[in-house]
């Protein structure tokens, strides 16, 4: 019944002289993205993107992934009239509303747009006539021009295009216009999200995610590989690096301040990611902390363990209640996966009572305890680190 | 090196009967029900399964259900039978240690109304004719026994508990979940009382994903599968005759040198826990002393062979056994956690704490558990990467 769909944007529309930039970045990302389900054709035309179908298309998976491309703010199935004759036409929309609307019972007004303006009626005209010719065929429908439950659109170009549907993208800019950027993923239901909303500002996403064997299990890795290949049905491609931390982890224990374990931790945490980061060119580090979520995430803690990064940190979700992050989760399809029942690194040391308000000059002291060592673990860690690339 | 030690979790199937399996799925592929021959070539292969089974229980081929495993064999012959029973008596009698596939139908059968008892064993890990005794009462339709516990090892006196249970009610059904001990032991239903028993072929070198139930003719139960009405509408459903006639064969198999087996089993028991003895603050359950103090070696030994022959339970205290289990995965040896401390139903209170295993040991227990395959060599190989490991992993625990 639909044989194309219309693809619109939104916020790239209010873009100056480099609109051009943004848009193709968003067709490639829509081809991309269709591409591996069979052999659409994606065209740009004036402020949106094009999509015709392919003959026997999936609509279901076609409007699934239409509805992952950042950048998308949404997109309407089309009817596709090989002629622009206007009884065929006319016939034609009868015939559209006959199929998608099985209760036909709703207030409606008629679009009309003509790019051929040689067409020999006019927009005003098309309305009128079609909106006629729809109140006679179906005599439950009304017209209502300011307030219609349908609006139903004719488009008269080289071929006709009626459509009605809209249906919500995600938004955001296409993937690719923003740079690139490390997120620290482990398996919580934070850092998914966090990694999500950034990707979803046009940025090109890579990982870290420390493990800790034998204290977390090779599950525990292979839930982290899964949730990056959820988030990937997003952001595209996702190079995940997994660091072996467990040396790392196991000095600190020995040589630190108990209660400063974990606030140690993710200070050498931040240290590597960054290093990874620069390696690949990323201009900043993305995290799933919230002000006073846990130990490590009050403004204190924040405030120390980003005093070892140069890179800016990004935290989308800072100012994010638990179940409002819940609720992001759920929507783009993390959260069981981050729900499963493995230990991270994070936990498995952790003190009963860790420091809440760590002071910096106390913290940098206690890390000079592990002086002797820390060099060559650091080194170590990162030259065994094992690279995934991860794609949906 | 690696070294397998979780066979209770599942074994290897035997080449010869993934042999057979593999000619049923090429060649003798029909459907069972089929009126051609190709029906009749494959139901002969289910009649020829029945019959070896039959042979290791002393039972008529006719007594013998195959099921998609034990899960299955269980939830058959305790839904089955409270359901066909029910006006007789709406009480069951179980231990505080059973499989989940046992205790989670009878919670299921609790919110029907049915009211269980659950035995709790001695620290010997036995469950007594008296405690027995004590819980039968007129209203007592069924007693659900594990013969070998799946996590310690802990092996019931199926005879004595049986004639108790027809002693008192020749009618109370006796149901034992065999599916640990089968293969392991001989059990002879007739004699020992045993009125509905259960099995599972991987846990004896055949194929997934197939089991069978031994149920006494005149058993009253009801199926829990309807359909097509095969297996004398026990259970309905195309039969999985592959999965049959390998488990018919590795049941031959297995049970044609039980005693050899046991032996030979036993013997490496000994001499792993041997081993474990000459490393430090390391319990063997049902064997050691949980509370300190030592143990004969003579005393040690029966109490070993008093156990399953392929089923180690060993605490190591000061290391939390998930921590240990991948450690050893990472050496390529592969054990199980042992603790079901984890159960939530207030009357099932986990096996390690029904055998009065300290509370700082619950979370530190790992199943070594032996096949007819298991060599000195891999015992020898865990024994010397504990030695490394234990102290390493001591160090390290949570403050």
């Amino acid at each position: 019944m639909y044989q194309a769909f219309l693809v619109k944007y939104g916020e790239i529309g209010l873009k100056g002289n480099n609109r051009h930039i943004f848009e193709n970045a968003l067709k490639n990302r829509v081809a991309e993205k269709l591409g591996s389900l069979g052999n659409y054709t994606v065209t740009r035309e004036q402020g949106r993107i094009f999509v015709e179908c392919p003959d026997g298309y999936d609509y279901e998976d076609t409007v699934e992934a239409l509805g992952c491309v950042f950048g998308v703010s949404g997109y309407c199935p089309v009817k596709v009239v090989e002629t622009t004759e206007w009884e065929t036409v006319k016939q034609a929309v009868g015939d559209f509303v006959e199929e998608m609307y099985p209760q036909k019972k709703f207030s409606f007004k008629v679009a009309a747009k003509r790019a051929d303006k040689h067409y020999p009626i006019t927009s005003p005209e098309i309305c009128a006539k079609i909106g006629e010719a729809l109140l006679e065929r179906f005599p439950g429908l009304s017209v209502d021009v300011h307030a219609p439950q349908e609006v139903i659109t004719v488009e008269i170009r080289n071929r006709a295009y009626i459509y009605s549907k809209v249906l919500a993208g995600p938004g955001g800019m296409p993937v690719g216009t923003a740079g690139k950027a490390m997120l620290l993923l482990s398996g919580g239901i934070d850092s998914p999200v966090a990694g999500y909303m950034i990707s979803k500002r046009g940025v090109v996403l890579e990982a870290t995610y420390f493990h800790a064997p034998p204290y977390t299990s090779e599950r525990a890795k292979e839930k982290v590989v899964d949730l990056a290949g959820i988030i990937s049905r997003y952001t595209g491609p996702i190079r995940l690096n997994v660091v072996n931390f467990t040396d790392i982890q196991l000095a600190i224990y020995e040589k630190c301040p108990h209660e400063e374990l974990t606030i140690i931790m993710r200070r050498y945490m931040m240290r590597i990611a960054e290093y990874f980061a620069k390696k690949s060119d990323c201009l900043g580090l993305i995290t799933g902390e919230s002000i006073g979520q846990v130990a490590s995430q009050t403004m204190q803690s924040l405030l120390t363990t980003n005093a070892v990064c140069e890179l800016p940190v990004f935290r989308p979700l800072i100012g994010f209640d638990k179940v409002e992050i819940v609720d992001i989760a759920q929507k783009i399809g993390t959260f069981e996966t981050s729900i499963l029942p493995y230990e991270d690194c994070c936990t498995i040391f952790v003190a009963k009572h860790p420091v809440t308000k760590p002071i910096l000059p106390a913290i940098e002291k206690s890390e000079e305890l592990l002086s002797d060592v820390i060099e060559e673990l650091m080194k170590q860690a990162i030259e065994t680190t094992e690279v995934i690339e991860v794609r949906a | 090196m690696e070294a397998y030690l979780d066979n209770s979790a599942t074994t290897r199937i035997d080449e010869s009967v993934l042999t057979l399996m593999e000619r049923v799925y090429r060649e003798d592929f029909g459907n069972p029900s089929s009126r051609h021959k190709k029906g009749l070539d494959a139901e002969r292969y289910i009649k020829a399964a029945k019959e070896q089974i039959a042979a290791t229980l002393k039972c008529k081929p006719e007594e013998v259900f195959f099921t998609s495993g034990g899960t299955e064999s269980n939830n058959t012959a305790l839904i089955g039978t409270a359901l066909a029973n029910k006006r007789s008596g709406m009480h069951i009698i179980t231990t505080a240690y059973e499989h989940a596939s046992v205790y989670q139908p009878l919670f299921f059968l609790e919110e029907l109304g049915f009211r269980v008892t659950y035995l709790v064993p001695g620290a010997d890990g036995r469950i007594s004719v008296d405690t027995l005794r004590e819980a039968l009462c007129k209203d007592t339709i069924l007693v659900s026994i594990m013969a070998v516990n799946n996590e310690v090892g802990a092996v019931q006196d199926i005879t004595a508990l049986g004639t108790a249970v027809k002693e008192y009610n020749p009618a109370i059904l006796f149901h034992v979940d065999a599916i640990q001990a089968y293969g392991k032991y001989r059990i002879y239903p007739k004699r020992q009382n045993i009125d509905l028993l259960s099995a599972s072929a991987h846990k004896f070198h055949g194929p997934k994903g197939c089991g069978f139930l031994y149920i006494r003719e005149r058993t009253k139960i009801k199926p829990l599968l309807y359909g097509g009405g095969q297996q004398k509408g026990m259970r309905s459903g195309t039969e999985n005759v592959p999965g049959i006639a390998g488990c018919g064969l590795a049941a031959e198999l297995a049970c044609s040198k039980i005693e050899k087996l046991q032996e030979q089993l036993y013997d490496l028991k000994e001499y792993f826990a041997k081993g474990l003895q000459t490393l430090e603050n390391v319990t063997i359950h049902l064997v050691d002393e949980e509370k300190g103090g030592s143990v004969s070696d003579a005393e040690r030994s029966e109490r070993l062979r008093r156990t399953a022959p392929h089923i180690m339970s060993v605490g190591f205290a000061g290391v939390r056994s998930e921590v240990l289990l991948h450690a050893l995965e990472e050496k390529g040896i592969y054990v199980s956690s042992g603790s079901a401390c984890s159960s939530n139903h207030p009357a099932v209170s986990g096996t390690l704490k029904a055998i009065c295993v300290a509370d700082d040991l619950l979370d530190t227990t790992v199943r070594f558990s032996f096949c007819k395959d298991t060599t000195r060599d891999e015992l020898d190989y865990t024994l010397a990467v504990l030695k490394e490991l234990l102290p390493q992993l001591r160090r390290f625990r949570r403050k």
